[in-house]
């Protein structure tokens, strides 16, 4: 056993979703306070709001987690699952395990939470009933409901309509027992319960109401209930889901004030000063809460006052409950059973929404069917906010812009994240989508519901942001300009070096591509090329195809072929069986589907280069038959292509380069609408530089005309190595192009007079001297590691490890 | 940090030098596919396929804790398994133990 050692800080009994949120504010607040959470279930903290979840989908268990392990080794919490307390020795300020074990603490707070209510009715410990608490009762409500006729809920509360759904999903017809005469009776009126019914009855969920159940029936198993009136349903499965028991037994053998739950005053204080209480277990101004949302606000409080910062009291929450059903929107807040206020509602439809209004100010709303503005209308009721106008309130809600949204408007309630917490991470780490924001954040990874919401936040924002930079690497906020003036300030040779020297990649990996890139292009390719900051395509020089297969694209300069490579390629594609032969857009032949440990024989047996089709790269030149055959010819439309090729081939690019060469304005290379393409006309050749065919049209901005071939290619090759310093990665040429201007590139680029373009097409022509073969290089050193997997590559290793190996 | 104790069932996979740093394989063991990775802190496994299209994992960009998918960038954290960006889900994570150079896979009870 570890733990004990080390002065005593913060011991958290109690491994829920409370335990874990007052361990992350305390961290938050004492980056050196010692903290400990002793967690009764053998797994880490997960999201018991999430278990309906796990219901209706199935799954592991595992995917509730709120954090991995590495999280609790970063802030240095330590996590003790399957350990529960016995005692708290108030005195000596320590706890004792059920093992026996003595933990002392500086300070110590109960998030002991609380288990299911069952009721006392005869017969509710027979066989085949459940209550649902934990995954371990999702496995076995899953079991059981696999062979079951018929399952039935006890409880119409929120938990008790998302199990019932869970179930239907499964394929069991349900039918859920209510006590009260309206379903969720708490937060609901009677309008919107009825309402609620009905949805449910669409969704196959029978709903009965104002039965009173007073047997659960069965020889040792379940077979039905039977209510007060006689009336019996048969059942061979019972889930009860009629509340929640706050655990105080710890606390009240300690001697702790208890009533329903642990009496705690305003800063989550319970009758001894030295223990704080959180969560479901904790009674403050006599309310227990069940809800994850004042779970939160109660830890922020708690950690405030045990690492004594500054906050304000906790003055209770205003509850929200949001029904987690696929197909039924529903969100409550506050009181919405008072009197006063307003209600649009359009049953046909499904949708009510009300505002109670009490006293001129906000109290409670509920949201059915269109819950449009319920986070701003639960930021109005928590600020117990002044409405004149009750139903212009309502109105304007619903159209209410994210924009209008109060910085302290929750939007995720799974993780307490604010509206402001979002705009700020957006801005300050230049995040740019909503995926970012949720890494970042966690808002949108618990229920999920709030993803549409936090979307539109990220629209707002980087709509507005637009003067902020596109980083390359988000997470460390570098620009493209930053990290290359590192790599040629310091010399640096490989992504690995800019990593050390600057963090860029090293959060994730998705910058390092680009990394390596301007690792290359600052050290005219004398870089040290490294694997794993390739993408997959460049590490094994082949093109990833959905399947996990590759396609093997040989160059063939200009188009141009002949019979010998032609039986040379088709002895391959038969030798390697080959699953499709396909002739590409760009006029070279392609391989699909090969394996990748095939690759390197397949390269040696072809003797051709690399074509980098699965690269950003000099692609291919596209031409047509020109003079040579065509009789409209007008250039060597063939022979400068092939020229191009050759001149370009191997380099790499902020993004790939298709060329085509036309030999007169027919242009059935297609030339205009290529990242480089050059089309002859009376008198010489014209350069047209930025066009694309893809998912939009743009035809190329005329660069230049040029008289001859070698001018053609001079201007050409100036744009190229232009393009290559100065685009971000991952840009086009297009949008390369309308960004920079055309005039702007031409000043630059046509400029002969300033040196610049000498200057150009000297670093281009260092950088080509530098290139290699690929394939080649593949074939001659030999190398399984990157084609092979581990079983293949390590032979023997499979057989087992040295003797003495692994014990354990 | 004590993490829950169970049977250890601790197959071989491999040589830790034949992953080299911030790169993947894929291995097939007990008739699982699965990939395992060589990062910055230390050596995990993970199912071999995304569960988006089912890329191959191991063929992704490692940096930090999380590996990128090849086919459509999906971000998975390889500590805990949890699609991080690109979407939402979870591939299944095994333990590993690097000893005498020796990889091995914890595949449960």
């Amino acid at each position: 056993m570890s733990g004990g050692a080390g002065p005593p800080g913060l011991l958290i009994v109690g491994g829920g979703i409370a335990g874990q949120s007052l361990a992350e504010r305390a961290r938050a607040l004492r980056p050196q306070l010692p903290i400990t959470i002793l967690a009764a279930e053998r797994r880490a903290p997960y999201d018991r709001v999430r278990l309906s979840a796990l219901l209706a989908e199935g799954g592991d268990p595992e995917r509730l987690r709120l954090r991995p392990d590495s999280w609790y080794e970063d802030h240095r919490v330590e996590l003790r699952t399957g350990v529960s307390v016995a005692a708290i020795d108030r005195a000596g300020r320590a706890v004792a395990t059920a093992d026996g074990e003595r933990l002392p603490y500086a300070a110590l707070a109960l998030a002991t939470g609380s288990t299911a209510l069952v009721p006392p009715i005869p017969g509710i410990d027979k066989q085949g009933v459940h209550v649902f608490r934990t995954p371990e009762d999702c496995e076995e409500i899953l079991a059981a409901g696999r062979g079951a006729g018929r399952a039935c809920v006890l409880g119409g509360g929120l938990l008790g309509l998302e199990a019932a759904r869970g179930l239907v999903a499964q394929g069991v017809p349900v039918t859920v027992v209510h006590l009260m005469d309206r379903l969720m009776e708490r937060q609901l009126d009677g309008p919107s319960a009825a309402m609620l019914a009905r949805r449910m009855a669409e969704l196959e969920v029978e709903v009965l109401l104002a039965r009173d159940t007073r047997e659960v029936v069965g020889n040792g198993r379940v077979t039905g209930l039977r209510f007060a009136d006689g009336d019996e349903l048969e059942c061979d499965l019972l889930v009860v889901s009629v509340g929640i028991r706050p655990n105080v037994e710890l606390a009240r053998r300690a001697g702790l004030e208890c009533e329903r739950g642990i009496v705690v005053d305003d800063r989550l204080r319970t009758s001894d000063p030295a223990i704080w209480a959180v969560g479901e277990c904790a009674q403050h101004r006599a309310v227990v809460y069940g809800l994850v949302a004042p779970i939160h606000e109660q830890a922020r409080a708690a950690a405030a006052a045990i690492a004594g910062s500054a906050c304000e009291p906790y003055a209770g929450s205003v509850p929200s409950a949001a029904l987690k059903v696929m197909g039924v929107d529903l969100v409550a807040v506050g009181d919405a059973q008072a009197e006063g206020g307003c209600t649009v509602s359009d049953p046909g439809r499904g949708i009510y929404r009300r505002l109670v209004v009490r006293d001129g100010r906000a109290v409670g709303a509920i949201l059915m069917g269109d819950a449009a503005g319920a986070e701003s209308l639960q930021a109005l009721v928590a600020a117990g906010g002044e409405v004149a106008d009750a139903l212009s309130a309502l109105a304007d809600a619903g159209r209410a812009d994210v924009r209008d949204l109060p910085d302290e408007a929750t939007v995720c309630s799974c993780h307490a994240v604010t509206r402001g917490a979002i705009v700020a991470a957006i801005r300050e780490r230049g995040l740019r989508a909503p995926s970012e924001v949720h890494a970042c954040t966690r808002a949108g990874t618990g229920c999920g519901g709030c993803r549409p919401l936090v979307a539109r936040l990220v629209e707002a924002e980087v709509g507005d942001g637009a003067a902020e930079p596109a980083y390359l690497c988000p997470c460390r906020r570098l620009t493209r300009e930053q990290v290359l003036a590192v790599a040629r300030e310091r010399g640096l040779r490989s992504a690995s070096e800019l990593a050390a020297a600057c963090g860029v990649g090293r959060d994730c990996g998705a910058c390092k591509p680009a990394v390596a890139y301007l690792v290359s292009l600052a050290s005219h390719n004398r870089h040290e090329e490294e694997r794993h900051a390739r993408f997959i395509n460049d590490r094994v020089h082949a093109n990833i195809q959905r399947d996990g297969s590759f396609s093997v694209v040989p160059r063939i300069y200009g188009g141009v072929t002949s019979p010998a490579e032609l039986r040379r390629i088709a002895d391959v594609a038969e030798k390697y069986d080959v699953p499709m032969v396909k002739i590409t857009g760009g006029q070279r032949i392609d391989l699909l589907g090969v394996r990748k440990d095939q690759l390197p024989s397949i390269w040696a047996d072809l003797g051709m280069p690399s074509g980098f089709a699965y690269s950003k790269a000099i692609r291919t030149v596209k031409t047509c038959v020109g003079t040579e055959f065509c009789r409209f010819g007008v250039g060597d439309a063939i022979g400068l292509g092939i020229a191009m090729e050759k001149a370009w081939e191997g380099l790499h690019t902020p993004h790939k380069v298709k060329s085509a060469v036309s030999g007169c304005p027919r242009n059935c290379a297609e030339a205009s609408v290529k990242d480089i393409g050059v089309i002859a006309v009376e008198g010489g050749w014209e350069v047209l530089v930025g066009g694309a065919a893809g998912s939009s049209v743009r035809r190329g901005d005329l660069l230049a005309r040029a008289a001859t071939d070698e001018e053609a290619i001079r201007v050409a090759s100036t744009f190229l190595q232009y393009y290559r310093e100065n685009a971000e990665y991952l840009e086009r040429t297009y949008t390369f192009v309308e960004r920079v201007g055309i005039e702007a590139i031409r000043a630059v680029v046509l400029d002969e007079a300033s040196g610049e373009p000498a200057a150009l097409r000297e670093r281009l022509a260092i950088a080509r001297a530098a290139v290699r073969d690929p394939w080649q290089e593949a074939v001659d050193s030999d190398e399984g590691g990157p084609f092979a997997d581990l079983d293949e590559s390590s032979g023997p290793a499979l057989v087992g490890p040295p003797a003495g190996g692994a014990r354990s | 940090m004590s993490v829950v104790a169970r049977e250890r069932n601790l197959v071989a996979v491999g040589r830790a030098e034949d992953i080299p740093p911030l790169e993947g394989r894929t291995v097939t063991v007990a008739g699982r596919r699965v990939a395992v990775f060589n990062t910055e802190h230390g050596f995990r496994a993970t199912a071999a396929f995304c569960p988006h299209r089912g890329g191959p994992l191991a063929d992704g960009l490692v940096g930090g804790q999380s590996v990128i998918c090849p086919l459509h960038n999906w971000r998975i954290d390889l500590d805990c398994g949890e699609v991080v960006a690109g979407g939402s889900g979870r591939v299944p994570v095994y333990p590993v133990l690097e000893r005498d150079g020796w990889l091995y896979l914890d595949l449960g009870g």
